[in-house]
């Protein structure tokens, strides 16, 4: 690899040279391509994560007095309306893209119409260990006074929880599944190419269009219809007017700025917020700040969980980039300047902070924009071009926890691209992810998309997929399944706590044989995913009625056509997915007991389950014996792989085709995120020696420390489940350093990743690193700050995970190949 | 057909061939090098080995032996070796894998159906499989078999060997291989004994032979300073390889690593190699321009 010193601030490099990065040096010089984005990075890594009440407030303020007055969605667009023309503007110096959420970098607002933070939530996020958000007391004191007597009673949370049946809440409390909508709005939401041809006037062009065109004598919708179209333009003014406020600043901050240079730049972000969100963008640039308010727009109006995402960001801007160079008018240099501007924005967007029981699920500043790179065009053709390139530099450079990252290998891809991505994860800080288009594509035309509106699909947060800019595929939560099987061998009762979890599906002790066992596990899923999927349908119908996002419907096909909200089925397709977690713990816990209790009778269930409520103490020859002389999930014997695929199927019988609100369905992915480790922890001891409270398998991957047989023995595991019947499946694998020496050995990797995916898989990641890194990070966080990790879907700072965490990543299992 | 014992199948193998590589290890080698890194692949016969940290001293192996050759002790388990018959009741009871049986059987399609499952990695890295011990020429028949079987489905064979072995078969199994990994130590005859128990005479002729048959042949060298990174051996090593019929031949020089003493303490061998050392990264280049000296390209690693 070429390594270039970063002295000047127009770096060297030479014309088709690949992986042209600019390392950290250790001249105390930070990452960056020049002294600009040197400076911008800096900033964007040091900025505390702060709270601003400033948005609850003005919120709390126009709903006072405009509450009863409009229609819901009407009322909901002008209350974006007024805060896109009273929040504070942020022009930082050296800044090219411009805007943020908050009044400044990594200062997050609340959204207290979902979830009202209470002063006793402020006082834990101002002095939380891990993933601190700080608020002065002036202001919470403002809160407590202005917004909280408010919204009693009011936020949809406690409308939610006003409402759940006692099997609900008894399934919830008990950890079986958490429930995404209780705290965030639908989100997982990613855009196509659309906002680079039409701009907000021509997107209000077609609303009044089709405002005139409605049919009052015979469409019976047509009113509500009218409201929400009338939502959707005041919508589009909202963000125009957002735009034109920073121009005007900008042209002031001109003029006040002694540096002619800095006062040029000021002038051109003028012009360009001038021209963009309001028409369709011109250049490069436009297009990085066009799509950039129309993020902001998006997770200013509400709180959509997995922020927003760009889709295939590179392909937007691959014909900008390249009329640009033909033109003369923008350099290399220029565009990745540019990108490397844009990924700082995004750093500098930490997810808004949850309260109570979803807190710890998933701690993390990440707010899961995934820029997903490479992949295949809407027509079927290979996606990469220099703009990827430039992409995976400005990732290798600045080793930033946000935007997240992905590689999209189709047979198509050219290995010069997966072996530049492979560097790029030879790195260590835990990216970019790996999919496969040919798969996942199959996977949303089977859940019925057009092959158009598939190939322009790919992976919006983690791992699941959806056809970008015309779906709302909405995450409902974790289904916790080896705690499924753990109530089935408590007969319904909550081990942990003791108290009835789900139904009686029979004595364990009473069970003559495997197929006993087994069906009584099933009869308890079906249970617990019917009970999940009752309280799903209703949240989503509360934010159909109260709390509709007309500008996100603006940007998302067939929302203005059909005059209908991203949450009232107005995106041409509207899915639902259940997240199942921990398909290695369960597969294992399965192989267990069918092995050892009903066939070799190593010994017998009371024996068994006598261990497990003990928590294996005194009994670790059982334990032992288990660990050892199980096939586990990961290591390419049917015996365990055949049970992973029978579970996989029934999950796939009790969700898949399940209605949703909207006509459409409910389907299955196979995301965990970080939530297998607050699955874990609500969980006694299970039958494959796993200790009470560690964490449970993350996505398909294999148990932690049962693939004993190396990654080609996993992929082969994991692709005897069909993924094209998923919408996503996740595999985590870990490398050390030593297996990635040569060049050779990353193409290798890659040849790996190709095997993967001509076997069917849909997404593979890796870390590399080694232990004793690790450790170390642990010692000394401090030393350790740039330390990034992937696991189970995302990347995180090492040292901002809690100790769980960092002891999985430690403990899994290595792939040492000798 | 007598089936030799296989101690080990190592699947994602990136050092031992080209492209992903499944490598099967056979038992039993004629050579018993000094620096070996796998002690257990030198004897023919099945082997106990024994973890002492792994062993939870639950004395199930001392129960169920039939010979009763097993005994708890402070030091953990101890086998008589005159009673233990390797049956490995032991292994199949032990929880924590603490007792294992070095060395199993696998029929040709059974072993085939193995190498069969990584199809795929073959197919887009351009591996294939390789035979490695031990030396797996001392089982002729049995690979033979297997090679032929491989070259039906069509995929690559790599034979891994020290070279000594009857000539006659080395040709033999050359008809039937697709590339050669043989391993050169020292050229002096009497430091070849003294390191690896036999004289390098036949293993220098065979390669002469092998070489005119025009099969690949990529040659590795394991360095061990003080042993055979003198440049007396290295340019005696590089002539001998210059002079060889056919293509120019590529060099792998294998850095002698210490990683294999815990394989001794399995075996409940002693490790009496401290004065083998790691070749330091001058050794390493010194070797390299020898070789290039001679228009060898040789190159670190597999």
């Amino acid at each position: 690899m070429k390594v270039n010193n970063i002295n000047s601030s127009v770096p060297e490099r030479g014309p088709a040279c690949e992986g042209n990065f600019y390392p950290e040096t250790d001249n105390g010089t930070d990452p960056g391509m020049n002294p600009r984005i040197q400076r911008l990075r800096k900033q964007s890594v040091n900025a505390e994560n702060t709270l601003s009440i400033e948005r609850a407030l003005h919120e709390t303020a126009f709903y006072k007095e405009n509450y009863g007055k409009y229609s819901i969605p009407v009322l909901r667009a002008l209350n974006f309306y007024d805060h896109c023309q009273k929040k504070t503007l942020y022009i930082g110096d050296d800044e090219l893209i411009v805007g943020e959420r908050g009044p400044k970098p990594k200062a997050v607002p609340t959204f207290p119409e979902l979830t009202c933070h209470s002063v006793e939530d402020f006082h834990v996020l101002n002095t939380r260990e891990q993933q601190r958000y700080t608020i002065s007391e002036a202001d919470i004191e403002t809160y407590a006074r202005e917004v909280i007597p408010y919204w009693q009673g009011k936020t949809i949370r406690e409308r939610i929880f006003s409402h759940v049946p006692d099997e609900w809440r008894a399934a919830y409390e008990a950890g079986l599944f958490t429930e995404f909508m209780e705290q965030r709005a639908p989100g997982h939401t990613a855009l196509d190419g659309k906002i680079y041809q039409t701009g907000m006037l021509d997107f209000k062009e077609r609303i009044t269009a089709e405002i005139a065109a409605l049919d009052y004598l015979n469409d019976p919708e047509a009113t509500d219809k009218a409201e929400e179209l009338k939502a959707m333009s005041i919508s589009c003014d909202a963000v125009i007017a957002f735009a034109a406020r920073h121009a005007a600043l900008a042209e002031k901050m001109a003029t006040r700025e002694s540096d002619p240079q800095r006062a040029n730049e000021l002038r051109d972000i003028a012009d360009v917020c001038r021209w963009v969100p309001a028409h369709a963008p011109r250049t490069f640039r436009e297009a990085i700040q066009m799509y950039w308010f129309v993020h902001l727009g998006t997770i200013t109006e509400l709180n959509g969980w997995d922020a927003m995402n760009p889709g295939h960001f590179d392909q937007h801007l691959a014909p900008f980039y390249l009329a640009e160079i033909a033109a003369g008018t923008l350099t290399r240099e220029q565009a990745k300047e540019l990108l490397c501007c844009f990924w700082i924005k995004v750093n500098n967007h930490p997810a808004p902070p949850k309260v109570g029981i979803t807190a710890r699920e998933s701690g993390t500043y990440n707010d899961f924009t995934n820029i997903n790179i490479g992949g295949i065009t809407s027509d079927g053709k290979d996606g990469v071009s220099e703009v990827s390139y430039i992409m995976l530099e400005v990732i290798e450079e600045l080793h930033i926890l946000q935007p997240g990252n992905s590689v999209h290998i189709s047979r198509k891809t050219p290995d010069r691209f997966l072996n530049t991505a492979c560097k790029v994860i030879r790195q260590g800080h835990g990216y970019p992810s790996i999919f496969n288009p040919d798969t996942y594509v199959v996977e949303l035309m089977r859940q019925g998309k057009s092959l158009q509106d598939a190939r322009e699909g790919g992976c919006s947060g983690c791992i699941e997929v959806g056809a970008f800019g015309k779906e709302a595929f909405i995450l409902t939560g974790y289904l916790n399944v080896p705690k499924i099987l753990e109530i089935t061998l408590n007969n319904g009762i909550d081990p942990v706590t003791g108290k009835v979890a789900g139904i009686q599906t029979g004595d364990p002790l009473q069970f003559k044989n495997y197929q006993e066992l087994y069906d009584a596990f099933l009869n308890q899923l079906n249970f617990i995913v019917d009970t999940k999927i009752r309280v799903s349908n209703y949240i989503d119908r509360m934010f159909a009625k109260y709390a509709p996002a007309p500008f996100l419907s603006v940007v998302i096909d067939d929302c203005i056509s059909k005059g209908r909200d991203y949450y009232d089925a107005g995106p041409r397709y509207n899915t639902n997915y259940i997240q199942c977690t921990g398909l290695g713990t369960v597969t294992d816990s399965l192989a267990t007991l069918k092995k050892h209790v009903f066939e070799d009778q190593t010994c017998n269930m009371e024996q068994l389950l006598t261990a497990i409520s003990k928590d294996f103490v005194g009994e670790e020859f059982l334990r032992q014996t288990i660990l050892n002389k199980t096939p586990f999930f990961g290591n390419d014997d049917d015996y365990a792989d055949d049970i992973a695929l029978q579970v996989y199927q029934d999950l796939l019988a009790a969700i898949d085709g399940k209605p949703n609100i909207k006509g459409e369905a409910f389907h299955l992915n196979m995301l965990s995120t970080t939530c297998h480790i607050y699955f874990g922890k609500v969980m006694g001891a299970t039958p494959n020696g796993r200790f009470a409270g560690k964490s449970i398998s993350d996505g398909t991957s294999p148990s932690h420390g049962a693939d004993t047989h190396g990654p080609s023995a996993v992929i082969r595991s994991l692709t005897k489940l069909d993924h094209s019947m998923s919408g996503g499946t996740l595999l985590n694998q870990r490398f050390l350093p030593s297996l990635l020496k040569r060049d050779e050995d990353i193409a290798k990797l890659g040849q790996l990743v190709r095997s993967y995916f001509t076997l069917g898989g849909h997404h593979i990641q890796f870390n590399i690193v080694d232990t004793a890194t690790l450790y170390a990070a642990q010692e000394k966080p401090e030393d350790y700050k740039d330390l990034l990790v992937r696991m189970a879907g995302y990347s995180d700072y090492f040292n901002d995970m809690n100790a769980d965490l960092q002891q999985e990543v430690i403990e899994r299992t290595e792939n040492e190949a000798l | 057909m007598q089936q030799p014992l296989i101690f080990d199948i190592k699947r994602y193998a990136i050092n031992d061939g080209p492209g992903i590589r499944i490598v099967i290890f056979f038992k039993g080698c004629p050579l018993s090098c000094l620096w070996c890194h796998n002690p257990e692949s030198i004897a023919l016969q099945p082997q106990k080995l024994f973890t002492q940290n792994k062993c939870i001293g639950c004395g199930e192996c001392v129960r169920v032996c039939p010979q009763q050759a097993c005994q708890l002790t402070a030091a953990g388990i101890v086998t008589d070796p005159q009673r233990c018959d390797f049956a490995g009741r032991c292994a199949e009871v032990c929880p924590t894998l603490a007792t294992e049986i070095s060395g199993y059987h696998k029929t040709v399609p059974e072993l085939l159906k193995i190498i069969e499952t990584e199809r795929t990695l073959f197919d887009q890295s351009g591996g294939g499989v390789t035979f490695s011990g031990g030396e797996p020429l001392l089982h002729p028949n049995y690979l033979s078999e297997i090679l032929d079987q491989c070259g039906r489905n069509q995929i690559h064979r790599t034979v891994d060997t020290c070279g000594f072995v009857s000539q006659a078969t080395l040709l033999e199994v050359s008809k039937r291989t697709d590339l050669f990994l043989y391993d050169l130590k020292l050229m002096d005859s009497d430091k070849h004994k003294a390191y690896t128990g036999v004289d390098n005479t036949l293993i220098l002729s065979n390669l002469k032979a092998l070489a005119k048959t025009g099969v690949d042949i990529q040659i590795r060298i394991p360095l061990i300073k003080g042993v055979n990174s003198d440049r007396e051996n290295l340019t005696a090593t590089a002539k001998f390889i210059a002079s060889l019929a056919g293509e120019k031949k590529a060099i792998s020089l294998l850095p002698y690593h210490a990683t294999a003493s815990h394989k001794y303490q399995k075996l409940g061998q002693s490790y009496l190699h401290d004065n083998l050392k790691e070749p330091d990264s001058t050794e390493l280049e010194t070797a390299i321009d020898c070789f290039l000296t001679h228009n060898l390209v040789a190159t670190v690693g597999g």
